[in-house]
């Protein structure tokens, strides 16, 4: 009964981007109808530069995305492992964490200019915060006692980690890594747009500017779709990482 | 011994069905239950776990429709929660507004019912001293004990001057010694406001103990199994009472009755 | 004395190490993109603290204040709408997940269609965004409403308007909490972006102006004062829940402690 109304609610929304403009409630110069933007898509994904982008979005992304995780989990587990650090660094983190990453647009476009580079600053500066703080909060939930354990069996600190404090942390971290997913992306288009760099955000802005209407909300729809994608793939993951992981921590509300 | 028709009927129960439809499997809770209450009286309903207790005191509070038959409260056939009815659930946790004081909670209701201020704080603190919780009056449920917040609950229901109280199994989470404090309470609480109260229960010492009837109900599809009457003194104490010869012999007989419910011999 | 101390201690040690090794490195920097720290900070005051804090910092907070408050209230009116009732939740949980996942900062070319680049265009941008935290999390707090709290309610015939403040809106706001924080960063963002975009004023707009026109220190204060607004905000949300969730902390805090 959900999958039907879900459905239904779908078709709705298609056939409403269909009539508004057609009606005239909207002028269709501001939004194309549905069919319009469809045969904008079906052109675009008949170009090579759509797929190029398409490739440098998801590059920037990737990339992105795995250099915050592997950064965020390293200092993560460290940061969260010496407790004085912990209690150290937590005003440092509180008063980074909400710097916008949009603040260092200037700054990447000094440097990188309009490369990849721009793209993968504002990525990895926005992505890692996600980890950063998943991660730590799954170092916190290690069992005090299962530690003392492990410290009185004379196990060395790198043992530590990967017998106990790893396992524990997994499902946060998997939680983060689903968080900066999210978030790569966007800062990714972000970058693209405003900065230029190449892929799908820099396609749109381009669009935009040239007056490909159709063709503009044809590549959102596209966005629309990779978030979608990227959040599923996410979720897939951390289900199946999971799936034979004893624990059932919950997401900690960030 | 009042008989059920010396007072006035309150609460009428004819003929009540109740079945479910749980996902796919029919589940027949109520087969068919007729009783009734007298204005004032304190009965306790008794069953085997699974006997659709706490659906009938949804019936008869008119949370769920029943399938079949009525039922009727002052003469007005019920079809959702009737006005002057309060209700204590046996999740004391769960039915408190954690953002409000236990002031808050106790009071909710009555603004509901549109009293004004002077006689809401009368009406508050009256009922929170008959409660024993003075004290605690600006405290949040969540810092209370168990038994601190079924007294609340109690308190709120009290407050709220009621035709008729149901009770669902109020004390089924509470520790035995707070069990006992808290039925002690329910009996002075009853002699002291009249009020007509329906106590759901599992236990069946505790339902001899309290009521001045108890119904026995049996297990699904559920039917009366006996209607009997109390015939132990008005005031009651945990101790004598409880171990006087009428007080086994009348719980043996609920006994029985729900083993031969349970289909036991 | 020494407990105080060692709290105090703990809160500014890095943060002041930090800036520490920030002044010395920078201090002889010779790099174009890194000015020295001392730079920084004494310019930070000629650039913001005069006639350009009303002309651009006051109204990107006004047009982030604006498209917040909208945001909010939209965003909870249609989420308890939507939350309420099982059948228009499926019904609308799809496209919802669709139009959510669309990165907010791609509707500024799109709303600049619609409105131009004034105000109007900033506001329905922020709005835009900041809906859907606020939204979709409004409606996951009132599908979790209790079941024996709403019994209760029905109860004593607390129905109506008394039932949707005292209880749903209630018993919702940890979830709709939640949903503000997101909401407060990502107002941030596409207040900058909107700015960065096109704009002729603006916070977002004059840093970028500074990176043009290649003034790096004053843009390096720009960012600065970014972060310092960024951290402001997230303290002012975080009283702001302390103050409207008192009692849900306190009840969180008695039930992990009997764990």
């Amino acid at each position: 009964m959900t999958a039907v109304l879900g459905l239904a609610g779908f078709a709705t929304f298609l056939l409403l981007l269909e009539l508004v403009p057609r009606v005239g409630l909207v002028s269709p110069e501001y939004l194309p109808p549905l069919s319009e933007i469809l045969g904008a898509l079906a052109d675009e994904v008949r170009t090579a530069e759509f797929w190029q982008a398409v490739g440098d979005t998801l590059r920037g992304w990737s990339l992105g995305l795995l250099i915050a995780v592997v950064l965020g989990v390293v200092v993560g587990i460290f940061l969260g492992i010496v407790p004085v650090l912990r209690e150290f660094t937590a005003s440092t983190i509180e008063f980074l964490r909400p710097i916008p990453s949009v603040a260092l647009i200037p700054l990447a476009v000094l440097v990188f200019g309009t490369d990849l580079g721009s793209t993968l600053l504002l990525v990895v500066y926005a992505a890692f915060w996600q980890v950063l703080v998943q991660v730590m909060y799954g170092v916190h939930d290690v069992d005090p006692v299962a530690q003392e354990t492990a410290r009185s069996f004379g196990m060395g600190w790198w043992s530590r980690v990967r017998h106990l404090v790893w396992p524990t942390a997994l499902p946060y971290v998997l939680t983060g890594v689903r968080l900066a997913a999210a978030v790569a992306l966007i800062l990714a288009i972000t970058a693209e747009l405003v900065i230029g760099s190449p892929g799908l955000g820099n396609r749109i802005g381009s669009a935009q500017s040239g007056g490909a209407v159709a063709t503009m909300y044809a590549l959102v729809l596209v966005t629309g779709v990779l978030g979608v994608a990227v959040n599923l793939l996410a979720r897939l993951l951390e289900r199946r990482v999971l799936h034979w992981h004893p624990s059932v921590r919950g997401e900690v509300a960030v | 011994m009042t008989s059920p028709l010396d007072g006035e009927a309150l609460l009428q129960v004819r003929s009540l069905r109740k079945v479910y439809d749980a996902r796919g499997r029919v589940v027949e809770a109520i087969g068919d239950l007729s009783f009734t209450v007298g204005k004032g009286e304190l009965v306790c309903v008794v069953g085997p776990s699974g006997a659709g207790k706490t659906t009938l005191l949804k019936c008869v509070a008119g949370l769920l429709p029943p399938t079949s038959g009525e039922v009727v409260l002052d003469g007005l056939r019920v079809t959702a929660p009737p006005p002057g009815m309060a209700v204590v659930f046996q999740e004391y946790g769960r039915s408190l507004f954690p953002w409000l004081t236990v002031r808050g909670n106790v009071e909710l209701p009555l603004k509901e019912k549109g009293l004004p201020r002077d006689r809401r704080t009368e009406l508050v603190d009256e009922a929170l001293r008959a409660v024993d919780l003075t004290e605690a009056v600006s405290a949040y449920p969540w810092q209370l004990s168990g038994g601190m917040q079924q007294r609340v609950a109690i308190a709120r229901a009290v407050a709220y001057e009621p035709r008729i109280m149901l009770m669902d199994e109020p004390f089924a989470a509470v520790d035995a010694q707070t069990r006992a404090d808290l039925e002690d309470l329910v009996r002075s609480l009853w002699q002291r406001f009249g009020v007509t109260i329906v106590f759901v229960t599992h236990d069946i010492d505790e339902a001899v103990y309290l009521g001045g009837r108890v119904l026995v109900l049996s297990s699904s599809p559920t039917e009366l199994m006996d209607d009997v009457a109390i015939g132990l003194p008005e005031e009651r104490d945990q101790l004598t009472t409880r171990s006087s010869p009428e007080f086994a012999r009348l719980r043996a007989h609920v006994f029985e009755l729900i083993q031969q419910a349970k289909g036991v011999r | 004395m020494t407990v105080v101390l060692r709290r105090i201690a703990t809160v500014v040690a890095v943060p002041i190490a930090l800036l520490a090794v920030w002044w010395m490195t920078s201090a002889q920097s010779t790099s174009y993109y890194l000015p020295p720290l001392s730079k920084i900070l004494s310019t930070f005051d000629d650039v913001w603290f005069n006639q350009r804090f009303l002309d651009d910092v006051v109204p990107s907070l006004l047009r982030l204040l604006v498209g917040f408050s909208l945001a909010l209230v939209l965003g909870v009116a249609l989420g308890v709408l939507v939350g309420s009732s099982r059948a228009v939740r499926s019904y609308c949980e799809p496209v919802l997940e669709f139009l959510r996942a669309i990165p907010p900062p791609v509707l500024v070319p799109v709303l600049m269609l619609f409105a131009g680049i004034g105000d109007t265009m900033k506001v329905l941008v922020i709005v835009s965004g900041c809906i859907w935290p606020i939204l979709l999390n409004t409606v996951e707090g009132v599908r979790a409403v209790d079941q024996v709290l709403s019994e209760t309610c029905r109860v004593y015939r607390i129905g109506g308007r008394a039932r949707l403040t005292t209880l749903v809106l209630r018993s919702a706001s940890p979830q709709i909490m939640a949903g503000v924080r997101q909401a407060v960063s990502i107002g941030i963002i596409l207040m900058v972006i909107s700015e960065m975009f096109a704009a002729s004023n603006g916070l977002g707009f004059t840093i970028i102006q500074f990176q043009r026109s290649f003034n790096i220190t004053e843009m390096w204060t720009g960012i600065l004062l970014l972060g310092i607004l960024g951290f402001v905000l997230s303290l002012a949300v975080r009283a702001v829940d302390r103050r409207v969730l008192r009692w849900y902390h306190g009840q969180r805090r008695t039930h992990l402690g009997a764990r």
